[in-house]
């Protein structure tokens, strides 16, 4: 128990201290958290109205950024899969990098929801005993069991690993278990996630069998486009990759991501087009939404095309970085390969998030043509929730770094060698 | 019932006991501004008669206290034997809004204010307004459609006007087709709250507890029929025009942060009237009634006239018909 505590302990001061420039990347998130923080209050005084949120587009940029981190989150088990089914060397010193963005992600994900209720005050509504939660006929309540079981796993494996390094033991075998379950689990959150929308027969946009293995696809593609650009970033301003740390970021091991990148990408582009195809071809009613996603909707002599810039942008960025990916000299070159990634992770993030949820309102079910553009608050408190998850990131994987390679160690180990299994 | 007494005693030992021991019962929490006893009331259908008597006694006075009104909040259960249902004649309907009106008068719906523009205006009945038929010769060339031109005709929501405003209703060449909640057999709104906070009841009418509601607005989403308004801000009724007779589950007044719907006017109907978007209508459109009982306005219609609903579909089996002369 002594051990525990001070593992907290120095966690804690691990991750509080560091470099200027580490101080200065701390502040600037914090001070994104306290802006955002500013005008969450109001939203909370004067409710809802606040954001662009309203009776005929009703959810916004909340739940579209929960469901896109929803994948991001989920995407770990493309680096723990490899490490741990098929002992896949090259990502064995990444799947911490993996599992705690899982951690960030998360956090964000759940910001989202709560931010997103009228009622916050009341969210104990949801759980048992304190509550009534509709399970299981509401996939709402799955969502609140599969996301806090899946922030449980990623807070226990990591945790755990880096508490048997921190006292140089070697890591019992049951935290095996909660790996292997931990697999099938991110492949849950995201296919909840997506039953969210697609039970739903009021809404034909979302009403389709592909919805879960669309949203699989797109969240295996900018995941781990995420983690190429976090790995880069990790190499360069860590001891990471340096000469003589234990913890070894490959170029191998980049490459293998943007593999699995490149493969899901052009999975989620056929799965999109299939989509399309099955939509438009039949050509009824329900094409209206992706014809206000993509060309605008007409009524009255107005047309009402707010997302279709974006939109156009989203496809084309996704496919730039499908052929950037696609071929072997741009793949291996990492100014292209930056380029692929970040492309691949801001056409998602627009396409899933809110080109995903918004026209699902457009028109409604009765028919109304209202278009939603987020306000300036509402602006504010998404940046302050992404910022607020990458804090925590940071946190995370300054303590991570520490123990795994800068030797942070208990006392008591100090002579030590790092034992197998790390 | 052994399995409720137990869920009972975890629930108060989870909560702090019943309201009546609560500690700081009545202190505010600032910003979102509740009451401890507020936050900590229970589901609507876990309540005793003793806690619902107290739940209303508090918000009598608090209305008292607000707008200095006297209001009667009732909680009169469904009948045995008794299933409403609603038919709509959509020849005679001239698209007049009046029902809508009433609906926000007797159902304390909030109204637009000027000199608060951020307060919502919220209504629930929508009605549409559709070319009888448009013929448009000719057509576009680059088209598949035939060469012969384009028609369109009957009902096609996608094609509906809801913001008509001549000078004199009905238009020639127009109907109208009034929308609200067609308070379906099999709801998707109930399936997918996450928390029971909105139901069937027994006669029917699908109701929201205001005070469980937690405002995740899935049910909207859910809604094939654009059915449900949320309250994005703080409810703003002027007090003279606040409708003093209330019923628990349908028009007391709501707050900001939780959904709310039509309920055929819970409030009238069980204390055997009409509700008021039927009383109002001065063409005799709407037509109310027990689906159960064949002596019904609304069973006469089901035997005479050809009915349909909407969005027959998608199975959501509604009490509300519409039918034609």
């Amino acid at each position: 128990m002594g051990k525990l505590i001070d593992f907290v302990i120095t966690s804690i001061k691990v991750s509080l201290t560091g470099s200027k420039k580490y101080y200065a990347w701390l502040a600037s998130l914090l001070l994104l958290v306290i802006f955002g923080g500013i005008s969450y209050y109001y939203q909370l005084k004067y409710g809802l109205i606040i954001t662009d949120i309203r009776d005929q587009v009703s959810w916004g940029s909340y739940i579209a950024n929960f469901t896109f981190l929803v994948g991001v989150a989920a995407a770990a088990v493309m680096i723990v899969l490899p490490a741990y089914l098929y002992n896949y060397k090259e990502f064995k010193h990444i799947t911490i990098f993996g599992e705690l963005l899982a951690v960030g992600a998360l956090v964000m994900c759940l910001s989202f929801v709560l931010i997103d209720l009228g009622r916050i005050d009341r969210m104990f509504h949801l759980l048992p005993i304190t509550g009534t939660p509709n399970w299981p006929q509401s996939m709402l309540t799955w969502d609140v069991i599969v996301l806090n079981g899946y922030l449980f796993l990623n807070l226990l494996i990591p945790g755990y690993l880096l508490y048997k390094a921190y006292v140089r033991e070697k890591p019992r075998k049951w935290i095996y278990i909660f790996i292997l379950i931990s697999i099938p689990w991110a492949i849950s959150i995201h296919t909840v996630t997506a039953f969210l929308y697609g039970g739903l027969a009021a809404r034909p946009f979302w009403n389709t069998a592909i919805m879960a293995p669309r949203f699989l696809a797109s969240a295996f593609t900018a995941g781990p486009a995420l983690m190429i650009i976090i790995l880069q970033i990790v190499r360069r301003y860590t001891c990471v990759g340096k000469p003589g740390c234990k913890l070894v970021v490959s170029d191998r091991a980049l490459f293998t991501l943007a593999h699995i990148a490149l493969i899901s990408m052009l999975v989620n582009l056929f799965f999109l087009g299939s989509e399309i195809y099955t939509v438009a071809y039949a050509a009824t009613s329900h094409l209206a939404p992706l014809k206000y996603l993509f060309f605008g909707l007409e009524h009255n002599g107005v047309t009402y095309a707010k997302l279709k810039p974006y939109m156009w942008a989203a496809i084309t960025m996704e496919i730039i970085a499908a052929l950037l990916l696609l071929f072997p000299k741009t793949r291996k070159n990492f100014t292209t390969l930056n380029i692929a990634c970040i492309f691949a992770f801001v056409g998602i993030w627009t396409e899933k998030g809110m080109g995903l949820v918004i026209p699902g309102f457009i028109p409604t079910p009765i028919g109304e043509i209202w278009e939603y553009y987020p306000t300036l608050m509402e602006i504010m408190i998404t940046l302050a929730v992404w910022a607020l998850g990458f804090l925590v990131y940071t946190l995370l994987l300054k303590i991570a770094i520490g123990i795994l390679a800068e030797d942070v160690v208990h006392p008591s180990a100090k002579d030590k060698e790092m034992p197998e299994g790390h | 019932m052994v399995d409720r007494s137990r869920r009972d005693f975890l629930k108060k030992a989870a909560t702090g006991a019943t309201a009546a021991v609560i500690p700081f019962a009545n202190v505010r929490i600032p910003v979102i501004d509740v009451t401890i006893e507020e936050l900590l009331q229970s589901h609507y259908k876990e309540m005793s008669e003793e806690e619902k008597q107290r739940v209303i006694e508090r918000l009598e006075k608090e209305y008292r206290e607000k707008y200095g009104i006297d209001a009667t909040i009732k909680t009169t259960p469904p009948k045995k034997g008794v299933v409403w249902g609603y038919a709509l004649n959509i020849q005679k309907c001239i698209g007049c809004r009046r029902c809508v009106y009433a609906c926000v008068r007797e159902n304390n719906q909030s109204r637009a204010n000027p000199k608060e523009p951020w307060r919502g205006e919220i209504q629930w009945i929508r009605v549409l307004e559709f070319e009888k038929f448009e013929i448009h010769p000719g057509g576009k060339a680059k088209d598949f459609r035939t060469k012969f031109g384009e028609v369109l005709a009957g009902i096609n929501l996608e094609e509906s006007e809801h913001y008509y405003h001549p000078e004199e209703v009905p238009e020639k060449d127009k109907f109208y087709m009034p929308i609200q909640c067609q308070q379906c057999e099999r709801p998707p709104c109930v399936k997918v709250c996450p928390t029971k906070a909105t139901w069937k009841e027994p006669d029917g009418i699908i109701v929201v507890d205001y005070n469980w509601c937690i405002g995740c607005r899935f049910c909207i989403a859910a809604c094939p029929y654009w059915a449900r308004r949320f309250n994005w801000s703080d409810p703003y009724i002027p007090k003279e025009e606040i409708n003093p007779k209330m019923h628990y589950l349908g028009n007391r007044i709501r707050m900001k942060g939780v959904v709310e719907k039509c309920t055929f006017c819970i409030q009238r109907t069980r204390e055997g009237r009409y509700p008021a978007c039927v009383e109002i209508c001065p063409v005799g459109a709407r037509k109310f009634g027990n689906l159960l009982d064949p002596e019904s306005d609304v069973r006469k219609v089901l035997e005479k006239k050809r009915v349909f609903r909407l969005k027959e579909e998608l199975g959501t089996q509604p009490k509300f018909f519409y039918f034609m002369d």
